[in-house]
């Protein structure tokens, strides 16, 4: 099978069907919740600090679930707004969204968060959906707005997807260009299925990549350890008090669905949808 | 939209030379409450444009002296202030609404919370 970068611009890609099947997909979900789990731990952060965490192409908000779950604040960037609709309807509590395409430059202030991660979304920079997009510049453009935006002493790590190691070397090359130190790691690198690439960015000079993980984890695959069911119990972890918002929302869900079975044009439910609201403050 | 993520943002246009604080023009902004973090709110506060901080919060209807004209070290090490800075952080929500480039008058719209900073190629070259 070609790979989808080579096929669709990635919002046409994640369309609504897309997102909710990538969503509900548990090997999935759990994949991808180690790999964010990679990241967060390759960012080196000291412990117990609740930090400001760019997540770039942050898709359904499963890498922000993981930030989370780390203690701390995050700020999601995607080019596809079926993706991010997905990403809204979680009952997140301290990440917020915002619809971007990494190639133009993010579009943040210098020296504002403390890391960035991002999971499988780097190598669609690599390649160029209309004709005037240039893969080189596009790169150089994310890497060079990432350099400016993240707080001197802060790192990034970015896993993603090369299809070759040209395209490995041309990613590594324009994060340099941009002024960024550091390097792959790449994860379990004789298994075909749970081999991953992290490029772990530093401001640091002499910054030593971190070691990779050599041995195959247990069971194989790297989806192994995790079945839907984990998620879910982590999810509980540290967030009492969603009692009480949770039965109103449900309420307010449940008579939206009634409405809508009687024609009426009724709002999309979001994150927003029967919450508490305060006018004033 | 948190007023955290806009104090953050940037216009993305080409040949901006601030190009921030974007104007807010909201049309629904809702308060969330958030169990408060103290110590992000911390350390945050240095980070933050105050001056733009400011601005947004009268833009979305915050009265006026919701905020002290200027962040002081003191504050930072006062609880009560720590919790209303994450009150207006972390809980106002501009759910709809229009971010404006304060340079080039580009609208970027905000649907259901989520701001859209979609541009062109032609409009970063
Ligand atoms: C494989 S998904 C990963 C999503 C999420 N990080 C996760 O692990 O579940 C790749 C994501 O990258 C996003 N993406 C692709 N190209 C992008 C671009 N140029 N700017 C921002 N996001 C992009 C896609 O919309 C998609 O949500």
């Amino acid at each position: 099978m070609s790979r989808p970068e080579l096929q669709t611009p990635p919002e046409l890609f994640y369309n609504d069907k897309m997102s909710k099947k990538y969503n509900s997909n548990s090997r999935m979900v759990g994949i991808q919740a180690e790999i964010s789990d990679r990241c967060i731990e390759l960012l080196n952060i000291p412990p117990g600090q609740s930090y400001f965490i760019l997540d770039v192409g942050c898709g359904s908000g499963l890498s922000g679930e993981a930030l989370e779950e780390a203690g701390h604040v995050w700020l999601g960037v995607d080019i596809s707004r079926d993706m991010l609709d997905v990403a809204n309807e979680r009952e997140t509590d301290f990440g917020d969204l915002c619809q971007h395409d990494m190639g133009t430059g993010l579009p943040f202030r210098p020296a504002t968060f403390d890391g960035c991660i991002s999971v499988s979304a780097l190598q669609w920079l690599c390649y160029a959906q209309t004709s005037e997009q240039v893969a080189k510049t596009r790169l150089l453009r994310f890497f060079s707005s990432l350099y400016a935006t993240l707080k001197r002493g802060s790192r990034a790590a970015l896993q993603f997807y090369p299809d070759s190691t040209e395209q490995a070397v041309l990613i590594s090359s324009c994060a340099a260009r941009a002024g960024f130190t550091g390097g792959l790691v790449i994860d379990y690198p004789n298994s075909t299925k749970a081999k991953k690439y992290y490029l772990c960015l530093s401001f640091e000079h002499g910054y030593k990549t971190p070691a990779a993980k050599r041995a195959e984890p247990e069971g194989g695959a790297a989806a192994a350890k995790f079945d839907g069911g984990s998620r879910e119990r982590r999810g509980h972890r540290g967030k009492p008090k969603k009692g009480k918002v949770a039965k109103t929302r449900n309420w307010v869900l449940a008579k939206k669905d009634q409405q809508r079975r009687q024609g009426r044009d009724v709002r999309d439910d979001n994150k927003f949808t029967g919450r508490k609201r305060k006018d004033k403050f | 939209m948190r007023l955290l993520t806009h104090n953050v943002l940037r216009s993305p246009m080409k040949g901006v030379v601030e190009g921030y604080p974007l104007r807010i023009e909201a049309t629904d902004v809702q308060m969330v409450e958030s169990e408060v973090k103290e110590e992000f709110v911390k350390h945050m506060a240095t980070t933050l444009d105050w001056g733009a901080l400011c601005k947004a919060a009268a833009e979305v209807g915050m009265p006026e002296g919701s905020l002290p004209p200027a962040l002081t070290p003191e504050l930072l090490e006062d609880s009560s202030f720590l919790e209303a800075l994450h009150r207006v952080l972390m809980d106002m929500h501009v759910v709809e609404g229009t971010l404006v480039c304060p340079e080039t008058g580009r609208r970027f719209p905000i649907a259901e919370g989520v701001p859209n900073l979609m541009c062109t190629e032609d409009e970063v070259r």
